[in-house]
């Protein structure tokens, strides 16, 4: 019984996180200027790290919670990166 | 998955659909606002509360099935919601950069800067003439 709510509860939880990844996608393609594209970037990079935490719960490991952490990090470190690059034109002065 | 108390079932089957939802209505608004200004604050929707609900659920799922407390979700939660605001200023203020040094919209001018000298009207008048 548990088992069947956690299933059903998670691929709606899986479903909504790959149509948020779809919309950040959308906007990274379509997006009219770098900055669009840069947000939408950091958007699909929380809804993955999301999905994965899912994930995690899914199968019950614990892997894929370091891995979720890394892509937070991963994601802060490019975002500051790309963010510096559009206003100052290099990224380490 | 391993067999829970259904309670806890619920309980974490609500909190990660909640948090996908609030995810996905996120990156949709992100998605669908007209200008860059309105569509900086929409995916804050994904990284603060769809965070907070689906580290939840991992937490209260990891604690009843492995029958100790697991809290290092809290190690996601407090990265992310450290970050984000920095990140979302640091791109905002580029983007504001980038649009005043080009004139394009009605962005905000500099501090101390706002103070714009009108010529005078029959001044105005004579230069359209010409």
């Amino acid at each position: 019984m548990s088992i069947a709510i956690l299933h059903w509860c998670l691929l709606v939880g899986h479903l909504l996180t790959g149509l948020a990844m779809l919309a950040a996608t959308y906007r990274m393609v379509r997006g009219p200027r770098a900055q669009d594209r840069i947000l939408a970037l950091d958007a699909f990079y929380v809804a993955a790290m999301l999905m994965l935490i899912l994930f995690g719960i899914r199968v019950g490991s614990n892997i894929y919670f370091e891995v979720a952490l890394l892509i937070g990090v991963l994601s802060f470190v490019g975002t500051v990166a790309l963010a510096k690059f559009l206003m100052r034109g290099e990224v380490i002065e | 998955m391993s067999e829970v108390p259904v309670w806890v079932a619920v309980v974490v089957g609500a909190l990660s659909v909640l948090g996908g939802l609030f995810t996905f209505l996120g990156c949709l608004g992100m998605a669908r606002f007209n200008s860059f200004y309105a569509r900086v604050h929409a995916p804050t929707l994904g990284t603060s509360m769809g965070c907070i609900t689906i580290s939840l659920a991992s937490a209260i799922y990891f604690t009843v099935s492995g029958q100790r407390p697991a809290v290092h979700e809290v190690l996601i939660l407090m990265f992310v919601s450290v970050t984000t605001p920095v990140t979302l200023m640091l791109l905002a203020r580029a983007a504001l950069y980038r649009d005043r040094s080009e004139h394009n919209g009605d962005v905000p001018n500099e501090v101390g800067q706002d103070v714009v000298v009108q010529p005078a009207p029959e001044q105005a008048l004579g230069r359209s003439a010409s």
